[in-house]
């Protein structure tokens, strides 16, 4: 847009937007539009350049991994194993990978869908651990949060200091007493052992703690003069608006629980409770290496399209996560 | 009269003390089953002999501090935080002040983010592909003239795992930063501007300092999350990789495996308690 243009626009907006024709209207407008006024970068910048140049080119290599498994599982198996041979038939030579695919087939997935009934089980139990976990966590972590942000109670300091620490420490510190009780219960090689400790896991308890706590008082006290009883300000007050630290807590579990790696591999022995997270194919044949990455790539999708449509709640989790108490 | 008013107001401030814990009250007797009865018996346990169960003192502790494959993981592990995480929470600053409020900053940010998502299991098979001694890895740099490696069999196994710490947290610190970035007023920028700063000042004497006290956070949090990369590591390289990458993981792995429950219910009380140590030292640290 040229000059003249913008200042039409811009008269235009003062009148509708701002009612003021003055300085702050204008930074407004200018806001808006994302004109830069005045700074030294304004326009082309080879410096700049490079650097976008730089990011956008480490931002294609972080991604390398996506492209890869799904270009590998649309390839046919004479592909893979023109491309692949040298690792997994042990030819001699190195791999060589091109980006997309000459051939492109659906072939592996019909196989994967259609032949492999241990897969779906597979993919099944992988739903169950995680929306089990995630439907208690829901119930049980927003409770827990709502009394911790706005009850005061003896020892509640205490408390609070506890459940920072049990989110603070890693798997290999608990997991011989994660063990022990399961053992107690008979609840190892079943998924309810992975199911419960992740229940009760206090992580989403903090992060939903940080956005209970921004519910002001006095909204709470209105309500209360209104009638409202406890349970009534919980359901109608702090689950709607909450409902964003909800969200993103349920998101960051999935993510955590739809990967979930320690806990299975060593709690359960029975293959047929296997979750995706740790089904590692086997790729000493080609014919096996289609359905690999095919695989692979039905295990990381729904993980990715959570991701995609979560990513701003992703972002509020992770920064309500900070620990500074 | 008055006594009876004072006592109702007192039982009714107990009652509602009660009603706050009543909505904690679910979470902690899980916390307390799944948790706290089992570490504490885990800490019991650090002071018995495996076979009879018979009070040892502090035996077990010794036989843990002297294990060699201990030192080993602890080594590895102490290694790989101390290079990992300054590194990992440099670049992470360098990409959140460039990409903070520029235009395709979201975007890139999105990419970074990206390896978050993805299960360690998928990845696995691109690792595998990638650092395999007749790999991609190897096949790209025989066309520049460079010798290969054995990736993950070599000492480069750790350097490997580093990349790959980096790869998946580089995002997760990102967003951390930007919040700390968010949270500086733009008046100080504007201020700075009149005056005559430019952008290296401004960084300096400006964002430095107000992003302390994000530090603390994200150097806590990258710690913990550094522990995660036993993940890839043993999907790629199984339960006994090349020393350069055995952690501590592996090693309560393979005691979990023998039973050895002596020497894990030791090494766990070891670890906690120094974790909290290091997380309390941060805190202080910060705090000053």
């Amino acid at each position: 847009m040229d000059i003249k243009t913008h200042m039409k626009k811009f008269n235009f907006y003062c009148a509708s937007v701002t009612k003021e024709r003055n300085m702050s209207g204008m930074r407004s407008y200018f806001k808006q539009h994302s004109i830069r006024v005045g700074r030294k970068w304004a326009g082309f910048h080879p410096g700049r350049m490079i650097l976008w140049l730089f990011f956008a080119a480490l931002a294609l290599l972080v991604l390398y991994p996506i492209v890869f498994l799904i270009s590998g599982s649309l390839m046919g198996n004479d592909e893979l194993a023109s491309y692949l041979g040298a690792v997994f038939l042990g030819k001699s030579g190195y791999a060589d990978f091109p980006p997309l695919p000459m051939f492109p087939t659906l072939q592996h997935y019909v196989e994967l869908f259609l032949d492999s009934p241990a897969f779906f089980v597979m993919f099944w139990n992988s739903v169950k651990i995680t929306f089990c976990v995630l439907i208690g966590q829901f119930i049980v972590g927003t409770m827990a949060a709502w009394g911790f942000a706005k009850y005061n109670f003896p020892g509640k300091k205490g408390f609070f200091l506890l459940y920072m620490i049990l989110m603070l420490l890693p798997f290999q510190v608990l997991m011989l007493s994660d063990y022990l009780v399961l053992d107690f219960f008979h609840l190892t090689d079943s998924l309810w052992g992975i199911i419960l400790p992740g229940v009760f896991s206090t992580f989403p308890v903090f992060i939903m703690y940080r956005f209970f706590s921004e519910i002001p008082d006095s909204l709470i006290e209105s309500a209360k003069l209104d009638g409202a009883k406890d349970w009534q300000l919980f359901l109608y007050l702090a689950l709607p608006i909450g409902s964003s630290g909800i969200i993103a807590c349920m998101v960051l579990g999935f993510l955590e629980y739809w990967s979930l790696i320690e806990q299975p591999m060593t709690f359960l022995k029975d293959k047929s409770l296997f979750p995706l997270s740790i089904f590692l194919p086997d790729i000493t044949s080609v014919n096996k290496s289609g359905m690999a990455f095919a695989a692979s790539v039905v295990t990381f999708l729904p993980a990715v399209l959570v991701f995609l449509g979560g990513q701003d709640y992703l972002e509020q989790g992770i920064m309500a996560g900070a620990v500074k108490e | 009269m008055k006594v009876s008013g004072k006592r109702k107001s007192r039982n009714n401030n107990n009652r509602k003390n009660m009603r706050g814990f009543l909505w904690i009250l679910p979470s902690f007797l899980g916390v307390m089953v799944f948790y706290l009865l089992p570490y504490a018996d885990v800490v019991r346990r650090s002071f018995l002999g495996a076979v009879d169960n018979r009070f040892v003192g502090i035996e077990n502790y010794k036989t843990v501090l002297g294990n060699t494959a201990f030192q080993l993981a602890v080594k590895n592990t102490l290694l790989f935080t101390l290079l990992c995480i300054p590194v990992l929470i440099i670049v992470a600053l360098f990409c959140a002040v460039t990409l903070y409020k520029s235009k395709y900053g979201g975007l890139i940010k999105s990419a970074f983010l990206m390896p978050m998502a993805l299960p360690a299991v998928s990845v696995a098979l691109v690792w595998r592909l990638l650092f395999h001694s007749q790999g991609l890895l190897n096949h790209w740099l025989s066309n520049v003239d460079i010798a290969g490696n054995d990736w993950m069999n070599s000492g480069s196994a750790f350097w490997i795992l580093f990349v790959s710490y980096i790869w998946k947290n580089l995002g997760y610190d990102i967003v951390l930063w930007m919040a700390g970035l968010a949270g500086i007023s733009t008046n100080i920028y504007e201020a700075a501007r009149v005056d005559g700063a430019g952008e290296m000042q401004c960084f300096f004497y400006i964002t430095l300092p107000n992003l302390k006290s994000s530090l603390y956070t994200i150097t806590v949090l990258s710690f913990l999350n550094s522990f995660k990369v036993f993940r890839e590591a043993y999907l790629v390289a199984g339960d006994y990789p090349h020393e350069s990458i055995y952690m501590m993981q592996h090693l309560f792995n393979n005691w979990f495996r023998v039973f050895s429950f002596d020497k894990m219910a030791a090494a766990a009380v070891l670890e906690s308690v120094v974790l909290l140590a290091l997380i309390m030292l941060l805190q202080r640290a910060w705090d000053s």
